[in-house]
């Protein structure tokens, strides 16, 4: 169960060419308009930002906030669906060549079916995928040849209470990156971030010398917790903190670009 | 056919446990626990004695003569309605809370519906001198009232769950919620047979009581410890997993599980999980679930909140597709009449959940030597401001 096909995507390449400071942006499709998912996925390209990840939208999203929460619900009230989605980014890789990943919760995947959306993601050129709810038993068991035959990464959380002996199965069965959730918290809760040390945690994980690449997710919000975050793995996740900006730009395209540059420089 | 899980959580092919990461040492440390603490002395000891001088068990399995004439058979009520707090839900809180304090936890959270739940686990936590976090949706909170008034005279914190429909799937997600961002001290007492495995199955164990006494108490009434059907409402399905359990592998009593139809099962207003529902992931389990094509969760609608959720626990998933149970549902119209019905043929006010079981002998039809036992789930005290305000609606003769 625990061998695993080499697999060669964007994400894999990426990270054999750069090891640090690799920002990825979550952002929900479809919102805040259903049209501008292609739109805001360029906007972060052209930012530099490293790779992106983009949420599908489910109504009962359990390991989310508020912030995501409701740009869910206004996605799934714009009309997004799974089919909208793969349809907008049908063409994408005549014009982006950032790793893209999506991110949704399981139910919305086996109605689309499993064999079906992994295949055709695939296709589109999407590298990995996102599933929270996905437990890793039901992946190895039934989905992970499937992912690794359509060369897709199966990114697995992590979080400060997985066991050295868990977080050595995820290592070895991880083509892409460890999902570092950074506190334990749903996404985008910014009272965790500041009560919990987070030190210990992240130093254990950068002491264990495991072989994946790790990204720290969960609220990482600005230029501060960007780089607290990169000097104890390969890089860092933003998701709310983006998402809210998005929800009330005037102008999408350059809120993005000076919302990257601020993190970045 | 096996209708219990299996070793990996599974009831045929539903169930298991679709939990995020955050979730996996809480869900897994209870998994490796909660057979050796159920099945140790010193909680069965601590559970039983709490059960019969707390709760107040066994409860009467009351033969219904009058009502029993109307349908010219033999009705019996199982009186869950007159257990501690007025419903089944205790069985469970209490016996969660004993293993929560096994297992070191301090601080205990639940979702609640028709309140009855979160009224039992406030009760147990006053009981045990813990502190009590109870999540409910906001459209639940105000057509119950009396029980929010309860969980806080009890001391426990009710937080209104803002998102989605505002009723007992969104509680239920923030509950979740909750539990992620406070996952060690806490322990999620889940109200019903839902949620990631081992819930399913710790919710039906601690609520089979209920079928343990009915054959007892039968066995001893009639001389047989089988009835010929045992008729339960389905919300999540604990109190029927609980009347059910005991009979599941004797074939010849039929089990019928009622599910809310709300304003008629394709009316777009109903909760009718197995009539409309297509296997999916919600709350941590694969289960029969209402569904719009892309996997969306549809809001469901019956007039009893505790009914009041898209989908059913793997159990009866499992019990549905296999045929083992049969399932039939009650619209809100016939669930109201059936508890007015109730109340001037026995004098016994159901809760709206209990009236929809009643509701059933009026849709199907016995022998004179039938033995029918009707979970009586709970008492309508909480449902008192429905039962007034809906009346010129419901009993209108037409
Ligand atoms: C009296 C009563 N019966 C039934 C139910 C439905 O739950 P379940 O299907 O788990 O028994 C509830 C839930 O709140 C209830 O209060």
């Amino acid at each position: 169960m625990e061998t695993t096909t080499k697999i060669s995507n964007r994400l894999t390449e990426l990270f054999q060419k750069k090891s640090n400071n690799l920002l990825n942006i979550y952002f929900t499709a479809g919102y805040p308009a259903i049209n501008d998912t292609v739109t805001v996925l360029k906007a972060l390209e052209k930012a530099g930002v490293d790779m992106v990840e983009i949420g599908m939208p489910y109504s009962d999203p359990v390991a989310d906030g508020p912030i995501i929460q409701q740009s869910s619900l206004d996605s799934i009230n714009n009309g997004m669906t799974i089919k909208t989605l793969l349809g907008q980014l049908k063409d994408i890789r005549k014009e982006v060549t950032i790793p893209i990943l999506v991110m949704g919760y399981f139910n919305t995947v086996m109605q689309y079916g499993v064999e079906k959306f992994m295949q055709e993601i695939s296709a589109i050129g999407i590298d990995g995928v996102i599933l929270p709810d996905l437990p890793l038993d039901e992946y190895t068991e039934h989905y992970q040849t499937l992912c690794e035959s359509h060369n897709i990464s199966n990114v697995s959380l992590i979080t400060p209470n997985t066991s050295d002996e868990r977080l050595h199965v995820i290592d070895n069965i991880t083509q892409g990156f460890i999902y570092m959730v950074s506190t334990n918290s749903t996404t985008g809760n910014d009272a965790k971030k500041t009560e919990d040390n987070h030190d210990a945690y992240f130093s254990r994980i950068k002491n264990m010398g495991l072989k994946s690449p790790r990204m720290i997710g969960f609220n990482i919000k600005n230029k501060e917790t960007f780089e607290d975050a990169c000097a104890y793995a390969n890089g860092a996740i933003i998701g709310s903190a983006f998402v809210r900006m998005l929800s009330t730009s005037k102008n999408i395209e350059a809120d993005i670009i000076q919302f990257v540059q601020r993190i970045k420089n | 056919m096996n209708y219990n899980v299996d070793k990996k959580g599974y009831y045929g092919s539903f169930g298991g446990a679709f939990i995020p990461e955050m979730l996996y040492p809480n869900v897994e440390e209870l998994r490796e626990n909660y057979l050796k603490i159920i099945n140790s002395e010193s909680f069965q000891t601590e559970y039983k004695d709490l059960l019969r001088n707390y709760v107040g068990r066994p409860t009467p399995l009351y033969f219904a003569k009058r009502l029993s004439e109307k349908y010219n058979t033999n009705v019996y009520l199982k009186r869950e309605d007159l257990c501690h707090t007025g419903a089944h839900k205790i069985n469970n809180t209490i016996g969660q809370i004993l293993i929560a304090k096994r297992m070191g936890k301090t601080r205990i959270i639940a979702e609640t519906g028709a309140g009855q739940h979160g009224v039992a686990t406030a009760t147990a936590c006053a009981l045990m001198g813990m502190p009590c976090v109870v999540h409910m949706g906001a459209v639940d909170i105000e057509r119950q009232k009396p029980n929010v008034e309860r969980m806080k005279m009890l001391g426990a914190e009710v937080i209104p769950a803002m998102t989605g429909s505002k009723t007992l799937k969104d509680a239920t997600n923030e509950a979740l919620r909750d539990w992620i961002n406070n996952p060690v001290d806490t322990f999620y007492i889940i109200g019903s047979v839902v949620g990631p495995h081992p819930y399913p199955d710790m919710v039906a164990r601690l609520q089979a009581v209920i079928s343990e006494e009915i054959m007892s108490e039968l066995q001893t009434i009639t001389g047989n410890p089988e009835p010929t059907h045992v008729i339960a409402c389905v919300g999540g399905g604990s109190n029927a997993a609980g009347a059910f359990y005991h009979f599941l592998d004797r074939k010849n009593v039929e089990l019928i599980a009622v599910e809310a139809a709300g304003e008629g099962i394709y009316s777009g207003y109903s909760a009718a999980t197995t009539f409309l529902g297509k296997p999916g992931v919600l709350h941590g389990s694969k289960t029969l679930l209402m569904q719009t094509e892309d996997g969306q969760v549809v809001e469901p609608h019956s007039i009893s909140a505790g009914l009041d959720y898209p989908g059913i626990g793997p159990m009866h998933a499992h019990l549905f597709e296999t045929g083992r149970a049969k399932f039939i549902s009650a619209t809100d119209k016939e669930a109201f009449q059936a508890a007015f019905m109730l109340a001037r043929t026995e004098g016994i006010i159901p809760a709206l959940e209990s009236a929809h079981a009643v509701a059933a002998l009026e849709t199907l039809t016995f022998k004179n030597s039938d033995v029918v036992v009707v979970n009586l789930s709970g008492r309508g005290d909480k449902d008192m401001m429905t039962y007034i305000t809906r009346k010129e609606e419901f009993l209108t003769k037409n």
